[in-house]
Parts: structure tokens; C-alpha cells; sequence
């Protein structure tokens, strides 16, 4: 029994009216960061304690500034997907759950510019 | 909804999480969104250390300073645990995303070769990052 309207179907948002939009941009940032964090942990306990120079230097150098980039939109991206599922199971009152995610989300963006920001500075 | 659940019929209610034995596959699943959201709040301090590079090398020894501090020091490791935890118990969720790995013995084996990997590359990328720190 054909239990979807064509419409519904053609539209494929299902009853979460947002798709799978959310979980597969969640896979896809996950696994993004698989080999970008390897290289991150990599990178940073090879050169553990650095002085300025020392970081500055290695963040000068265009694979680590792009990768680190790469790094900081993948992470936050994942970050605020998953932060977004927390705040929607804990926080029962719709409209501190509203401002919760909202803030959440500013912030994360927030924080990705600082990020990529800082790391461009360096490397141009 | 809000004035359904108030008025509505009070329908039987799932024991509460302290009821259960704590196993496996229930703490390593409540891990795995405790350390997302511990991994979100270390952030703040890799983009405080970017940016301080950022900013030149007296803001930069500042950051330095505290990530060097025992605090720092031990924020970092918790956050080295969280972050392979978190990575290797991701890797395991994509395994799953795909089909596979349900069968409930091949679950714990999983779970403990996630429980395995995170200790050891911790304690691995702290024995190299106090040796590179060292010479």
C-alpha cells in the first residue's frame, strides 16, 4: 500500500521535514576528519612544546596551512551537527532550545573564522 | 504537544538510565557523546593557541604558558584521550553506518579494540610528544 503522497515522495524530506541532509553531513565530515586529524595529532606531537617561531614556520608552509584549514572547517562543521543533536535531547523547553542551538551554531561559526583567519594570517 | 503531555492519559514510563547495569556498549556509546562534547570545548583553546600565533610571539607565549602549566597539561591529555576515543569509536560508528559489524560478539569486540586503540595511541603520541619536547 502506497502509504506517501507523490509530492512527499518527490521532495524525499520525510517526517523530520529536513531530509538526510543532517546525518549524511555528519558522516561526511566524519569521515573527512579520519585522516585529517591522524595528521593533526601527528603534526602536533612531532613538534610538542614549540616556540613561536617554530609554529609560525611550520604554519607558513602551504601543505600544513591548507590542511589545517581543511582541518578547522571540517571539525566545527561536525562539531555543530553533533552539538545540535545534544542540545535537541536535553533541552525539553522549545524556546531554550531554539536559542541553545542558535548560539551554539554562532559560535562554532565563530570560532571556525578565527580559525581559518588566524591560520591564513600566518601562512600569507 | 505541550498540553497533550500534560492532560493526556499517563502512560507507563522506561526505567531511568541508573536502573541498567552499566555494559559495554552503553558506556562507550555515552563516552562517544561526552567526549564530542568535551572535543568542542578544548577547541577553544586550538583556536586561542592559532590565534595567539596569529597575534605574534607575546600573546603566543601566553597560551604556551598555560598549555605547558600541570592544568594545561592535563586538559591536553584528557584531550588526547577524548579526541582518539572519540576518532577510533567514530571509525566504528561508520562501520556500522554501512551495514556492518552487528552481530553482537563482533559489538564488544569492537568496543574493546576501540577501548584498546584510543588508550595506546594516547599514551604512544605522549611518549613521542615528551620525547620531541625533550631534544
Amino acid at each position: 500500500m502506497k502509504m506517501r503522497s507523490s509530492l512527499g515522495r518527490v521532495r524525499g524530506l520525510g517526517s523530520a521535514k529536513d531530509g538526510v541532509g543532517h546525518w549524511w553531513l555528519q558522516r561526511l565530515t566524519a569521515v573527512a576528519l579520519v585522516p585529517l586529524v591522524l595528521w593533526f595529532a601527528a603534526s602536533i606531537v612531532c613538534q610538542a612544546g614549540g616556540d613561536h617561531a617554530a609554529v609560525t614556520a611550520w604554519l607558513a608552509s602551504p601543505f600544513p596551512a591548507i590542511t589545517m584549514i581543511l582541518l578547522s572547517i571540517a571539525t566545527f562543521y561536525h562539531a555543530a551537527l553533533g552539538l545540535q543533536v545534544v542540545i535537541e535531547d536535553y533541552v525539553n523547553h522549545e524556546g531554550l532550545r531554539l536559542v541553545a542551538i542558535a548560539a551554539m551554531k554562532l559560535a562554532c561559526f565563530a570560532l571556525g573564522v578565527a580559525a581559518v583567519f588566524a591560520i591564513l594570517k600566518i601562512a600569507l | 504537544m505541550a498540553t497533550e503531555r500534560a492532560t493526556g492519559p499517563s502512560r507507563p514510563m522506561s526505567p531511568h538510565l541508573q536502573i541498567y547495569r552499566p555494559q559495554l556498549t552503553s558506556v562507550l556509546s555515552i563516552l562517544h557523546r561526552a567526549t564530542g562534547v568535551a572535543l568542542t570545548v578544548g577547541t577553544l583553546v586550538l583556536v586561542w593557541w592559532l590565534v595567539a600565533a596569529a597575534a605574534g610571539p607575546g600573546p603566543f607565549a601566553a597560551a604556551r604558558g598555560f598549555i605547558g602549566s600541570w592544568f594545561g597539561l592535563l586538559i591536553l591529555f584528557g584531550w588526547t584521550f577524548a579526541l582518539f576515543f572519540h576518532l577510533c569509536n567514530g571509525i566504528r560508528h561508520l562501520f556500522w553506518d554501512a551495514g556492518l559489524g552487528f552481530e553482537l560478539k563482533t559489538v564488544y569486540a569492537s568496543g574493546w579494540a576501540v577501548v584498546a586503540a584510543s588508550g595506546g595511541l594516547t599514551v604512544l603520541a605522549w611518549i613521542v610528544g615528551l620525547f620531541a619536547r625533550g631534544s
